[in-house]
């Protein structure tokens, strides 16, 4: 078989998760104003304080442009046709059983089964479904042990003291376009505390689901672990199939004080848009964490989804000793566009950071990877390491990898290694002769591939992330 | 059980098979001699079902049906086993992954149940002592790093695993030593007394000292021109193939 077969057998799949549930909304018109904003502050009765952060947000981002260096085409998003506010309208809930059934079937067809997590997994979610949360469980274990656990609104109401202490300290309204538009329209996200010294218990785990069409996601997720603690948060997503493209901006800041360590896992799988690259979720995020002495960040994302990604998480390693990570895996086919890496930016004296990022291209994607490491002049003995794999399937498909290296310490080292390889005919075909079929052999080869990246999983979030992965390149046979 | 047909196959416009008949009964070895580039290794792609080569005429019987229409995987199912000559690495993929997966997708495709994860084990083990292999083996990526005998190796281990109902071995013997030539042969004749069938091709006759063959055939240049018994075998290696070529003149 040419490799061109190979490439439509294996290119040729449907979005498995393209469903849209029924719940009814209370959503906002669209268009964006500062009328608008008010708006929403308001329905979320939110402090003062908070309205005006969210229009000084607003006021910044009106003067900015939109990005447009990224390695991706897109239709330009207009930022008048979206909804910035849509609420599943049945929002008190102490159990389970008040939570809408549609809702709760949704999640049975995503194969997370709130009862199921429950009980089993001792995993702690705060569910999201257009913009707001109308779930969480396990917030009493968790608060024995101090660790706050909730989402953004209820945080910006309980305990508005820790919001405004470090809410866009990380990321800044200034930053960039998207996270300027988010800092005046989040609606809601997750925010979570742990105390010093504190393990928390258990992983803790956010699903996010676009639901509602045309309602643009701006999520805000704040995470602070204190001196000493130990956090590890799983952020993972599907979306249903559509056929407007959807604006995802996120915005996630990670705060780790001295000693402190934060491992951030992602299985991101937006709605890529369909064979014919139409539709499919835009979906530019800014993610950033910020490390004390002795802190740890440690990112580690399986991309499998959305119609063009635009995403790099990054470490600030500002205290001595601080180590960032990122591990990453990035899956592109049909028309799929993504443009991710990360940021290392070391500040203190003996920092580290380990970069590992495979890519894996196939029908006619494009996937880049664009990192930057920049050592700064207090970075004595700063490390960096840096490996950038690119896998391609077909020859349709483009891997581009734009490594940027600042050092300005003479004493701070970098490493960079990289390669590109194509997924062989050998190989499939010498799995084929043990029994394997195509599909059940290019996921093989795949997962092998991206085992350090899914080795930094915890174990049932690597288990979902491989058929994720073997899904996202399914063929249309069987 | 194996018969192949005035068999014909091509790359692009190149004929490599040019008729080739060879029938293989249960519990038989055959040999197939012959120098570089005659289309041993096409002949046994061809009989594996890689679609690279094109089979313009002829027949590959299977107990007595045709499996030409058969994807790479289904003849496998039946119990096709093929030895690489050039084993390929699979990074990231360990050698007791890929035999687990490759083993139950074969027991899934007859309708049996995955082996549990006990049973498997004790499988491999056995299979490791029978190679006198070492069990840190299993924990590497997939012929990633191996040295030659150890991929030929591998491969002989993932035959014991599978059980094939008639394996092709294209060269693996080649870069053997001594001992793992031994190790090798008691594999082979290992799964010979369970009624297995061989197809062993070589290029020497000292493995065919362990593994004693039932005949021998010289390929050459796509075609089978001659068989005989293992003294055949002998010939080659003193005389060479020129002598064979101006008799098929
Ligand atoms: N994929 C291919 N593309 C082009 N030519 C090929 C291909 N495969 C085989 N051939 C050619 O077919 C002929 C037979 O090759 P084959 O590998 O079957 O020989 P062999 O008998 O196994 O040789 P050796 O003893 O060296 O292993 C050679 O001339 C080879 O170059
Ligand atoms: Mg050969």
């Amino acid at each position: 078989m040419s490799q061109d077969e190979l490439l439509q057998e294996v290119t040729a799949t449907d979005y498995k998760y393209g469903f849209y549930s029924d719940i009814e909304t209370d959503r906002m018109d669209a268009g964006l104003s500062e009328d608008v904003i008010r708006r929403i502050s308001a329905k979320k009765m939110e402090p003062q304080w908070m309205t005006e952060w969210r229009l000084e947000a607003y006021r910044i981002w009106l003067e900015m442009d939109e990005p447009d260096w990224a390695n991706v085409n897109y239709q330009k998003v207009d930022f008048q046709a979206i909804s910035y506010y849509a609420a599943p309208v049945k929002k008190q809930i102490s159990s389970l059983d008040e939570v809408d059934p549609e809702l709760l079937k949704t999640f049975e067809k995503l194969g997370i089964s709130l009862n199921e997590q429950k009980r089993l997994s001792g995993v702690a979610m705060d569910i999201i479904v257009d913009s707001v949360s109308v779930a969480t469980t396990f917030k009493k274990t968790l608060a024995e042990k101090g660790v706050i656990f909730c989402s953004m609104s209820e945080a910006i109401q309980d305990h508005p003291e820790l919001v405004k202490k470090y809410l866009g300290t990380v990321i800044p309204r200034t930053d960039n376009y998207y996270a300027a538009l988010n800092s005046a329209v989040f609606t809601d996200g997750s925010f979570c505390y742990i105390p010093k010294g504190v393990r928390c218990p258990m992983e803790l785990s956010t699903y996010f689901r676009i639901n509602e069409a045309n309602t643009g996601q701006f999520e805000r997720t704040l995470l602070v672990a204190d001196e000493g603690s130990f956090v590890s948060y799983l952020e993972g997503c599907t979306a249903p199939q559509r056929d407007e493209n959807q604006l995802h901006a996120a915005v996630v800041e990670l705060v780790a004080l001295d000693h402190a360590e934060i491992k951030y896992s992602t299985v991101q799988n937006w709605y890529p848009g369909d064979a014919e690259g139409k539709g499919g979720v835009y979906n530019f995020v800014t993610k950033r964490g910020i490390c004390e002495a002795y802190a740890k960040i440690s990112w580690t994302q399986v991309e499998t989804g959305s119609a063009v990604t635009w995403k790099y998480p990054s470490c600030i390693l500002k205290g001595d000793y601080s180590i960032g990570e990122f591990y990453s895996v990035a899956l592109t086919n049909h028309h799929q566009q993504a443009d991710t890496g990360t940021k290392m930016i070391h500040l203190g004296r003996n920092t580290k950071s380990t970069i590992i990022s495979k890519g894996i291209s196939a029908g006619q994607s494009h996937n880049s990877y664009r990192g930057l490491v920049r050592m700064g002049p207090r970075a004595e003995n700063a490390r960096n390491f840096s490996q950038c794999d690119s896998l391609l399937m077909g020859d349709r498909c483009g891997a581009h990898t734009f490594p940027y290296i600042e050092v300005k310490n003479s004493t701070a080292r970098t490493e960079h290694e990289a390669t590109t390889s194509k997924i062989g005919e050998d190989q499939i075909f010498y799995c084929q002769q043990r029994g394997l079929n195509m599909e059940a052999a290019i996921a093989l080869i795949i997962n092998g591939y991206a085992k350090e990246v899914l080795n930094q999983l915890p174990m049932e979030f690597a288990v979902e992330a491989q058929k994720l992965l073997a899904i996202s390149l399914e063929g249309s046979v069987g | 059980m194996l018969e192949i047909r005035e068999l014909h196959a091509s790359i692009g416009d190149k004929e490599i098979l040019r008729g080739v008949n060879l029938t293989v009964k249960p519990g038989e070895v055959h040999a197939i001699m012959g120098p570089n580039g005659s289309g041993k290794s096409t002949l046994s792609s061809v009989i594996a079902g890689r679609e690279e080569y094109q089979v313009t005429s002829g027949d590959v019987l299977w107990d007595g049906k045709s499996i030409l229409e058969l994807a790479p995987e289904e003849r496998a199912h039946l119990g096709l086993f093929l030895g690489f000559q050039y084993p390929v690495e699979i990074p990231g993929v360990s050698v007791s992954n890929f035999v687990k997966t490759a083993l139950n997708a074969v027991r899934a495709a007859r309708g049996e149940e995955a082996l549990d994860a006990s049973s498997m084990l004790k499988k491999m083990r056995e299979a490791l002592q029978l190679l006198e292999m070492d069990k840190g083996f299993l924990s590497r990526s997939l012929n990633e790093g191996f040295s030659g005998g150890e991929k030929k190796r591998n491969e002989i281990f993932q035959m014991a695993m599978l059980e094939p109902r008639l394996a092709i071995l294209d060269e693996t013997d080649s870069g053997l030593d001594i001992d793992a030539l031994r190790i090798v042969a008691q594999g082979v004749n290992g799964l010979r007394s369970a009624k297995a069938s061989f197809v062993v091709i070589t290029h020497y006759q000292r493995l065919l000292d362990y593994i004693i063959p039932d005949v021998v055939h010289v390929l050459l240049n796509g075609r089978i021109v001659k068989a005989g018994d293992k003294s055949l075998a002998y010939a080659l290696e003193e005389r060479g193939y020129d002598w064979i070529k101006k008799e098929v003149e």
